[in-house]
């Protein structure tokens, strides 16, 4: 019992993560151009809509998938436009898109709610599924939850390794130097805030098309925030994301099969507890962050003119 | 060679100029512009259900203004917009990022019913003494409620934005399981609400104000709010205390060569700010709901985010702005009974608006240029 | 064909170019002749042309039909104060800004510019004030950066070796794998002009190179600098600092107030002619100050230990006593624990191990807020973030040091009509000129932005003042004027900690200097018998015992 306990936390905890790394690792992305957008929320949710909404009328849960990226980009772009073009406030624009975003998801979806949809179901790889324990945990799930994990080796590969990545630093590090180095700080930052809601919408969809699949309204529940948590805890670096991630999908995991091993706890306090987890997690990777001088992309959340430093 | 040839070779280009100061006129025009174009992108919105755009807007402000009645509920939906939007710019004043204003709001209400709903009746409190001590109890546990992160900004620099907002949903939680289980009104009919505050408790309604039809929901809260927003602005411009704050906002590596506390202040801040959300929960249940239930709040903490930012931060703007976002609540419920829109109408209304604010801003800040 | 002038003769043009053959500007006519004799210039020994260049900025025109002549292979000074337009005029060469009107010229051919990238594909580039280099990536992809060599996969081996080579050609050390933060200020220039050289830079602009500096650093840059332009180079060098150019440069531009004043082979000037041409008028490098004998000890400092802000040790143990009527000048290049001794100081900085006495009082672990009320002023190293307040108004401003205590507080309150007067008495007795007492203090200039913050500091007769680069950024008469400000309070009684990494300046106003590197002071010397040499050999982390001997065979040398 013990071991299959712990299997079905692991896997449910992957599951569950996988949501919640699209929109951590886009972002990383977004942040280390020196963009923060705090609307992560609001375009996961319209994702989740939006490519609930495509996936019903086409059928096709891919068709969504697609749509739903591109909501949460053009969503991107709107704060995008605000704060890299009119140096809009990155907080307030940010709040902006979460309230938007809320608005916007639960009106597309006034007709959607309880409608039954197209899904993503596990997929199942020869050799991989059929080991013992691992098979279970890793390779018993859907194929959203497996392009995860190849979109963290590839998103940490260009970051370190790639000369778009090696510009993405510098923008966020440093956009008066990049400038003058040659590189179009509010393209960069453009292109980084529009990948940043494409896997937010990403995200979106792997709820509303695989994790919980439907369409209820506020269905994120906080995820995008939890994301942009994540982002901190995880020092703007993509593994370290993808463990934050699942460490809040084995919280979630555990709320639901605390019951099954015959803990009660009021389903309240149940509902808690990735909340609470994620204010711990940010107070631990704060005290860390300052005791090695691991900082922020240093100009994040910095409108940059050229000629005012 | 000629002068003229200069501008030949070089394309026209967009840059920003910041202005050294803002022509006074602008300050009113582009917030109005702004306002004026969010509706136009809302209409198209509007349009997109079979709806007239022009009709629905006209339903829209007649709900909210064009009547006694309508006066009355904008200003019931002002009131927690009011108090909990001075909460949140007190925190924006000093750059704390307070989203936790819903979190704050639902503690207040909490304890406020846990005075109302048990102790007075079982101390046999006199009812003046009991709505004091439901206000004291809001504002307390609201406080407390916002010293959480203030305390972990203050000590431990942890982002005070997330901190703030995950404890909205703890908090919520935690009064739902309230609401549901321990104070459940037995009698409730299967609803999910405590029973009622008893009558003597609640908070009184202004019968006196004019014009406003027999029977109105306004309550004593706007007096409340009114009054808040007199000592906020008085604290904020009058006080040694206020001054800190406004300088610790403006510059605080300024404030910390000045020896300011600047710990101690966010902790203080942050607990203000909370206590004035509370203080809305308080007035919402004792005021309107007269008792804990779900939907206690549409969100009014989230919205109060964006009265105070409209507001600039000032307290008097923010009553104004809260009237105006009242409209628009209580316009968003108008048109979904008449014009069979969804809610969420009003919800991005709110959305756009801000967006156009804010892009709306860089013409007060900046001069573009075309050269 | 002569001098380059010649192509356009508006009467206009005559009262504000500089043209070889007529006087242009009365007071400088005396320098018309020696520049008749200037050797001619073919068309192909012109590297760098800018003709009637006009840059404006709000409120202010930058450079006024500014026209500007380098040669290939010359080390060319652009010479003026603060303000004077220089760094406009190169970030226009270096395509960081686009100028309104005007033409540039790079080798004969007309360019246009859109961007620091064009600049840098016309061969022309730029060692910034303030270096652009990010410090969280390593020299070789600083160097790398914008280009678009390796197109996706960062291979670096190939630049590292290149570097390396440009780093011997040009005795250049540099470890091509270091990050930017972990190297000195020194080392960093090196890698800007690596950087500049790595994407092949003919022309090379540098904005006041050696401000940051050593002595010896400075004449390390200085030889670097002639074997590029004997290598065929064109070197721009940007300076304030007459000594400097009289010593590097082939020849010299003159700007004031955005506008030309004249070129002149350095041969054929002095370095007053220099200065007046740059201020205007003749100026006095000399300041005057009573000799004072010091009073009672105000400030000593015992043993102090301090981190930074990465928790590295920042000072290592530093003494010394601050007395009344007594400045006492702190020399060294900055990053050497000079922000963090301020702070401790000040309040603002933990204390490892040590003591500070204050009127003999122990002040170690004392609040900034204590701190003040004894008495103690400082003249933060930036204005903008820690000295003021931007967007509020001048009386605000004012009264951030003494809002707590009567007579501006009234208990809890503010007596904003206390203020009022407190803060017009304070604009008229320092001449800050601003329209009102209401005028926020990011519309001030720079130079009345410091006269507000002396004014502030000052307003509670300070016994100990702590100035950190108190006329850094300031043009010549705000500069001279807060100097003697300075001096005026030492006169009065108080003791004066001076922070400054303009060695000229400690120099001046100093009654001792100390000298500190790496947290630690190499050294003590009197002022009157301060020698540049020992100072710089301090600077760069020679203690005086050791070095005294050696210093005294050099000098006899």
């Amino acid at each position: 019992m013990e071991a299959a306990f712990f299997i079905t936390i692991l896997a449910t905890a992957i599951r569950a993560g996988a949501p919640v790394i699209y929109a951590a690792v886009g972002e990383i992305f977004a942040e280390r151009s020196g963009v923060l957008n705090l609307g992560v929320e609001g375009m996961m949710l319209v994702g989740a809509v939006s490519g609930f909404i495509m996936a019903v009328k086409t059928g096709n849960p891919w068709a969504g998938v697609l749509v739903a990226m591109l909501a949460g980009g053009l969503l991107s772009l709107i704060h995008a436009f605000l704060t890299i073009t009119l140096h809009a406030d990155q907080v307030v624009s940010g709040l902006a898109l979460t309230i938007f975003g809320i608005g916007l998801s639960s009106f597309m979806g006034q007709n959607y709610v309880g409608v039954q949809g197209p899904q993503f179901s596990a997929v199942h790889i020869p050799f991989l599924t059929d080991l013992p324990v691992l098979g279970q945990i890793l390779f018993s799930h859907d194929i959203l939850v497996y392009l995860t994990f190849l979109l963290v080796p590839a998103s940490a590969y260009f970051i370190h390794k790639t000369r778009p990545g090696l510009h993405l630093r510098a923008v966020g590090e440093d956009p008066a130097t990049a400038d003058v180095m040659g590189i179009s700080v509010a393209r960069t930052r453009y292109i980084y805030t529009f990948v940043g809601g494409v896997f937010a919408g990403l995200g979106g969809a792997a709820l509303s098309l695989a994790y919980t699949p439907g369409w209820t309204e506020g269905m994120s529940g906080g995820r995008g925030w939890i994301a942009i948590a994540l982002v901190i805890f995880a020092f703007w670096e993509p593994w370290r994301a993808m463990l934050g991630a699942y460490l809040f999908g084995g919280v979630q995991a555990l709320q639901f099969n605390l019951q099954t091993i015959g803990i009660t706890i009021p389903t309240y306090f149940l509902n808690m507890l990735p909340y609470l987890f994620t204010i711990l997690v940010l107070v631990f990777a704060t005290g860390e962050r300052m005791r090695r001088h691991l900082g922020a992309p240093a100009a994040l959340g910095i409108p940059y003119i050229r000629g005012e430093r | 060679m000629s002068r003229s040839s200069f501008s030949s070779y070089r394309p026209p280009r967009l840059s920003l100029e910041r202005r050294l100061t803002t022509p006074w006129w602008l300050s009113w025009v582009i917030p109005i512009l702004s306002v004026a174009l969010a509706m136009l992108v809302g209409a198209v919105i509007i349009a997109s259900q079979g709806v007239n755009p022009w009709e629905a807007y006209r339903a829209m402000f007649e709900g909210a203004f064009g009547s006694g009645y309508g006066i009355s509920e904008t200003l019931v939906k002002a009131i927690p917009l009011m108090l909990a939007g001075l909460g949140v710019s007190v925190a924006f004043r000093m750059k704390l990022w307070n989203i936790g204003a819903e979190g704050q709001l639902w503690m207040g209400a909490w304890a406020a019913a846990g005075v109302g709903l048990f102790l007075y009746p079982a101390w046999n409190l006199p009812p003046w003494l009991a709505i004091f001590l439901m206000m004291l109890a809001a504002i307390v546990a609201g406080g407390l409620w916002g010293a959480i992160p203030g305390l972990l900004k203050g000590v431990l620099q942890v982002n005070e934005i997330i901190t703030s907002l995950m404890l909205n949903y703890v908090a919520i939680s935690w009064v739902l399981y309230f609401v549901d289980i321990l104070w459940r009104d037995p009698g409730g009919l299967g609803f999910p609400n405590t029973a009622p505050l008893d009558k003597a408790i609640w908070l009184p309604k202004l019968t006196w104000i004019p014009l406003l039809p027999r029977g109105h929901r306004v309550h004593a809260g706007l007096l409340l709010a009114i009054l808040a927003a007199v000592l906020l602005w008085f604290l904020l411009n009058r006080t040694k205390w206020g001054y800190e704050v406004r300088v610790i906002g403006e510059n605080p590596d300024a404030a910390r060569h000045a020896g300011m506390p600047i710990v101690r202040n966010i902790v203080l801040v942050m607990m203000l700010s909370g206590a004035l959300a509370g203080l809305a929960g308080m007035a919402e249940m004792a005021g309107v709901a007269h008792r804990l239930q779900r939907g206690l709040s549409p969100n009014y903490g989230y919205t109060a985010i964006l009265v105070a930012w409209l507001a600039k931060l000032n307290p008097f703007g923010v009553l104004l702005v809260a009237v105006l976002f009242g409209g628009l609540l209580v316009a968003g419920d108008q048109i979904q009974l008449t014009m069979n829109l969804p809610r969420s109408i009003s919800d991005i209304l709110q959305g756009l608006i801000l967006f156009f604010v804010l892009g709306g801003e860089v013409f007060s800040r900046y001069r573009i240029r075309i050269r | 064909m002569g001098l380059v002038f010649v192509w356009r003769s508006s009467p206009f043009l005559v009262s504000c170019l500089p043209n070889p053959y007529q006087p242009q500007i009365d007071t400088h006519s005396l320098l018309n002749g020696t520049r008749m004799n200037a050797p001619s210039l073919q068309p192909s020994q012109i590297a760098v042309e800018m003709r009637d260049i006009v840059k404006r900025f709000p409120g202010v025109v930058a450079n006024d039909h500014v026209t500007f002549l380098a040669r290939r292979g010359e080390i060319h000074a652009l010479l003026g104060e603060n303000g004077a337009g220089k760094s406009t005029l190169m970030n226009i060469l270096s395509g960081l800004y686009t100028p309104e009107e005007g033409k540039i010229l790079i080798n004969g051919r007309e360019v246009i510019f859109h961007s620091p990238k064009d600049a840098i594909e016309a061969g022309v580039g730029m060692v910034h004030q303030h270096f652009r280099l990010v410090p969280t990536l390593t020299v070789v992809e600083n160097v790398v950066l914008g280009l678009d060599d390796p197109k996706f996969r960062l291979n670096l081996e190939n630049a590292k070796a290149q570097i390396r080579a440009l780093s011997e050609q040009y005795g250049l050390k540099i470890d091509p794998d270091a990050f930017i933060w972990q190297l000195s200020v020194g080392e960093q220039q090196r890698v800007e002009i690596i950087k500049a050289l790595y994407r092949g830079a003919q022309i090379l602009i540098l904005d006041e190179p050696t401000a940051v500096l050593t002595p010896q650093e400075t004449e390390e840059l200085f030889k670097t600098l002639r074997s590029m332009a004997e290598k065929g180079h064109t070197l721009i060098f940007i300076s304030h600092k007459l000594d400097e150019v009289m010593a590097i440069a082939d020849r010299v531009t003159v700007l004031r107030q955005g506008r030309v004043v004249a070129t002149v082979n350095i041969e054929e000037v002095t370095k007053e002619k220099l200065a007046e041409m740059m201020v205007g008028r003749p100026v006095i490098f000399r300041i005057d100050k009573p000799t004072i004998v010091p009073g009672k000890e105000v400030l000593r400092v015992e043993n102090l230990h301090v981190r930074n802000d990465k928790g590295l040790p920042a000072l290592n143990g530093i003494s010394f006593i601050v007395r009344e009527h007594e400045i006492v000048g702190i020399a060294g290049v900055s990053g050497n624990g000079q922000a963090e001794l301020a702070e401790a100081l000040y309040g603002l900085r933990p204390i490892e191990e040590g003591r500070l006495y204050l009127y003999g009082r122990e002040i170690t672990h004392a609040s900034t807020r204590d701190i003040i009320r004894e008495g103690v002023a400082q003249i933060p190293e930036d204005r903008h973030k820690e000295g003021s307040l931007g967007n509020m108004s001048l009386s605000e401003n004012l009264i951030m040091k003494n809002y707590r205590r009567k007579p501006v507080a009234r208990g809890p309150l503010i007596d904003w009509h206390y203020v009022r007067q407190f803060a017009r008495d304070l604009v008229k007795r320092f001449n800050i000129m601003a329209p009102s007492i209401q005028t926020k203090a990011r519309l001030l200039s720079g130079g009345n932005l410091q006269k507000l913050i002396l004014a502030r500091e000052l307003s509670s007769d300070p016994g100990l003042i702590i100035a950190m680069h108190p006329t850094q950024g300031l043009d010549v008469g705000a500069t001279e004027a807060v100097r003697k400000q300075l001096i005026e309070e030492r006169n009065k009684g108080a003791g004066i900690l001076l922070i400054s990494e303009d060695l000229d300046e400690v120099m001046q106003l100093s009654d001792r200097i100390l000298v500190i590197y790496e947290g630690e002071i190499m050294g003590e010397v009197p002022a009157d018998k301060a020698d540049r040499n020992e100072i710089g050999l301090m600077m760069a982390g020679q203690r005086l015992s050791a070095n005294h001997e050696q210093h005294t065979v050099n000098s006899v040398q």
